[in-house]
């Protein structure tokens, strides 16, 4: 592969998705990639937005990217996945954890919950859409919608062949295997 | 969830660069050669950075610096916590050969370091850009004495303020303090870079200044790991005429720097492979250094030449106008200042760089593409209208909420906060701050307030909030203002156990040092008494009547007084003996939507969990509630009830 490819995570902190960008990245290296992995620490964790990039490729020189540039943004939230879509490439895909989350406006009152984001996104991108969330739920562990959503981008990035069984051991506390374990094989699973 | 997210140390992986994988018929088959090669990656073990050398692992720059120093074998360092810095002192802590430690303050990190590096170890105090301006006294003076020990200054610079409340350009110190400065642009860079940093420190006799930015801090990328070279601890014999910085003294100290910086200027051009030229095209050359030689790479690929400097002071300026004069056209790609841009324009040469590349902001490549070829990228345009902002907020549970609700109430009150976690009590719904500065401005912007009404007969209440770290770092010096100038401001020591903005350090106040050691823990009563306030009282911030009390009493107060909230922060692991004084909340709270009269008073306190529907009124998430019971409290119809024990 000699292009890089892109991928931006977005969300909201506490939805794992700093975790599932280190899985992802510990996989990419196995596959022999060269990889770099930027996140954002700090005052962001407290309830905002969280992403995290991951580019890989045969050499990679740059660890962030900008708007226009993102092969696949990974939304685990409806309204961040709109807010942050102008960093899609326009033929990238977008794959959508259809789920919604107030930030502090809305919650507390001055702000209404946008509607309709996700029929707007059908229209304009790409779109991979699926209640991840709901499934986590329905498996045991609402927590485990990052690795719904990391099966998902697998599928998309052709990994599958992967040894992920080992990895996500590698890198989840034992307790949690079992259930993640499932989580990605029932995601991986969906059509 | 949060809270797991945050506590969850899973850091690095390691593996094996000869570790291939062949794929064929959707079976991995291993090469099995290198099969045996394969290593366990260790997340959970604190061993993890011990790897063998000639290893590769992915590391992030801060991770890599603390490598490199203790590749290097430095002995000593010492830093305080500052976003995008933390982490290189969190690493090295797990060193046993280097003594780490967390100091209350930048300056007190350097002076340490200082006095390790003059006793003869080589030593690392680490600092984010602003705490370089704590710092800055004593690295100004240390570059005129020379070293013992070879000795490091490393400066987290944040363009794009991801985390900091200004952009300054640290590169500037280099050249205000005369002293060295080595720039790597990865993680792999940052590991090799600061080895040499040491031996230009010590063949040079001066300090060096080593400086990543957020997207070198808080990025991985592949670094090769090698063995700790051990460098005994030099011999120390009392030098008054190098050590002791008298004006006489000194005097000479800035001539012999003068001489020294001749003579690094000559190893920047001469000797150095820091800097360096790739050479690929004669029409356009880019001169660059730090992260943005990986942005320019990604932009211009091998259609450019590149000077690619990674020691840019003393800045090489023969090395540069042997640059120049291999292509036609020069760019200058640097974030913020123009830093080189201006040394390089100095030199008579003419370049293209800040009249088209941003000075604000964080770079990357798709701005400077955009900059010096004119090229956009299309992209998919987001709908305003359907994106409401998503601001960072005080955690559900956090202790600091119940202080600034009562705050909020006291209309007409100044409230002068101050740097952590905190600041964010300024946000909608709690609006409760007037003022935010700099580490310890909370409590002195406190008392010039409180002056300044006095004198104008103002009769307006001062509250000047502070968190326990912040306070040790820069309040205590501040409070003795308060007291020695006679002002009647209440200063509030929001003490929450622990540094947390941060990701949670130690700090004076908890009990343990940061190699996890137990220690003495301050008493900020006494401590706040010595100093010779009177009036001082010790609450429970998730009280709300006692909070409420609290703050009543010092409003007609003539004499300065101060409010200590003690409660550890919602996220924090309690040590054994704070299990005691704090016992976890088995209990979680709901609305009962039959009393719930819409009033949203519930929504004042600005709390996560909570949230409202106009037909059926407050509603509670039981999987992030932590029964902190602070809404309980605020609501009048006793909607809101108690499950669990």
């Amino acid at each position: 592969m000699k292009e890089t490819k892109n991928i931006l995570l977005v969300g909201v902190g506490g939805q794992g998705i700093i975790l599932i960008s280190k899985i992802l990245s510990a996989a990419l290296i196995k596959a022999g990639y060269d990889i770099k992995m930027s996140e954002v620490h700090g005052m962001a964790q407290r309830g905002g937005a969280v992403t995290t990039q991951i580019r890989f490729g045969e050499k990679v020189y740059s660890p962030i990217i900008g708007k226009g540039s993102a092969d696949f943004v990974v939304a685990f939230e409806k309204m961040e996945a709109m807010r942050w879509l102008d960093y899609l490439k326009p033929d990238g895909k977008l794959i959508l954890n259809d789920f919604e989350l107030g930030s502090a406006p809305i919650l507390a009152g001055k702000a209404e919950y946008p509607e309709k984001i996700v029929e707007e996104l059908k229209e304009r991108t790409n779109l991979i859409s699926l209640k991840a969330s709901d499934l986590a739920s329905e498996i045991g562990n609402i927590k485990t919608m990052n690795i719904i959503m990391l099966a998902q981008l697998t599928k998309e990035l052709g990994l599958e062949d992967i040894e992920w069984e080992d990895i996500l051991k590698e890198n989840i506390k034992p307790k949690f295997h079992e259930i993640n374990l499932k989580a990605f094989e029932k995601s991986l699973s969906l059509n | 969830m949060l809270g797991i997210l945050f506590l969850q140390k899973i850091r690095l992986r390691e593996f094996n660069p000869l570790y291939l994988r062949i794929l064929s018929h959707n079976k991995t088959i291993y090469h099995e050669k290198y099969f045996t090669q394969t290593c366990i990656i260790d997340v959970y073990s604190k061993n993890f950075l011990k790897g063998v050398s000639n290893m590769k692992k992915l590391l992030t720059g801060n991770e890599a610096t603390a490598r490199g120093a203790w590749e290097a074998g430095v002995h000593f360092a010492s830093a305080y916590p500052g976003t995008p810095s933390t982490e290189i002192l969190e690493t090295m802590a797990n060193y046993k050969e280097v003594y780490s430690e967390w100091a209350p303050n930048e300056k007190v990190a350097v002076e340490a370091s200082v006095g390790a590096s003059i006793a003869g170890a080589r030593s690392l105090a680490a600092m984010k850009h602003v705490g370089m301006n704590v710092a800055a006294d004593p690295i100004f003076t240390y570059a005129y004495l020379g070293v013992n020990g070879g000795y490091v200054v490393v400066t987290a610079d944040d363009p794009g303020l991801h985390s900091s409340q200004n952009e300054q350009d640290n590169r500037y110190y280099a050249r205000h303090a005369k002293m060295p400065l080595i720039e790597p642009s990865d993680s792999q860079e940052a590991k090799d870079f600061i080895k040499e940093a040491y031996e230009v420190s010590e063949r040079f006799d001066v300090p060096v200044l080593f400086r990543l930015t957020t997207r070198i801090c808080h990025s991985y990328s592949l670094v090769e790991l090698e063995d700790r070279k051990e460098v005994e601890v030099k011999k120390y014999k009392r030098n008054i005429q190098k050590f002791v910085a008298t004006p006489a003294a000194n005097r000479v100290h800035h001539v012999e720097l003068e001489e020294k910086l001749k003579k690094l200027e000559e190893y920047a051009n001469n000797e150095t492979k820091l800097n360096r030229e790739e050479i690929n095209s004669d029409e356009i050359g880019i001169i660059t250094s730090g992260i943005s030689y990986q942005y320019a790479k990604e932009v211009f690929g091998e259609d450019a030449s590149y000077l690619k400097l990674g020691f840019t002071f003393p800045i090489p300026k023969e090395k540069i106008r042997n640059f120049a004069k291999k292509v036609k056209k020069i760019y200058v790609i640097e974030e913020n200042e123009p830093f080189l841009e201006t040394e390089i324009k100095a030199l008579g040469i003419e370049v293209t760089g800040k009249d088209k590349i941003p000075l604000t902001g964080e770079l990357n490549p798709d701005i400077i593409r955009e900059a010096l070829l004119g090229e956009k990228r299309e992209t998919v345009q987001p709908n305003p209208e359907k994106i409401v902002a998503r601001p960072p907020t005080l955690c559900s549970g956090c202790p600091h909420r119940g202080m600034f609700f009562e705050l909020s109430k006291k209309k007409g009150a100044v409230i002068t906060g101050d740097i952590g976690c905190y600041t964010l009590g300024s946000a909608d719904p709690l609006n409760a701050m007037d003022t935010v500065i700099c580490m310890g401005a909370g409590v002195s912007a406190a008392h010039g307030f409180a002056k300044v009404f006095e004198r104008t007969n103002q009769k307006r209440k001062v509250f000047g909030v502070v968190g326990d770290s912040t306070f040790f770092h820069s309040g205590i010096t501040s409070l003795l203002d308060i007291v020695y100038n006679k002002s009647n401001a209440t200063i509030i020591i929001l003490d929450n156990r622990i540094t947390a903005m941060t990701g949670h350090q130690e700090n004076p106040g908890t009990g343990y040092s940061l190699m996890r050691e137990k220690t003495d823990e301050v008493d900020f009563e006494k401590l706040v008494r010595a100093i010779g306030i009177k009036h001082v009282r010790t609450i429970n911030p998730n009280n709300l009547d006692e909070v409420k009390e609290s703050i009543d009493e010092t409003m007609e107060l003539e004499e300065p007084s101060v409010i200590i909230t003690r409660y550890p922060c919602v996220l924090k692991k309690l040590h054994e003996e704070e299990k005691e004084e704090f016992a976890p909340v088995q209990h979680i709270y709901k609305v009962n939507t039959e009393k719930c009269s819409k009033c949203k008073m519930c929504l004042k306190i600005g709390c996560p969990s909570i949230s409202f529907d106009k037909e059926t009124g407050a509603y509670i998430d039981p999987n992030s509630c932590v029964g902190c019971s602070v809404c309980a409290q605020v609501c009048t119809f006793d909607a809101i009830e108690k499950v669990g024990v």
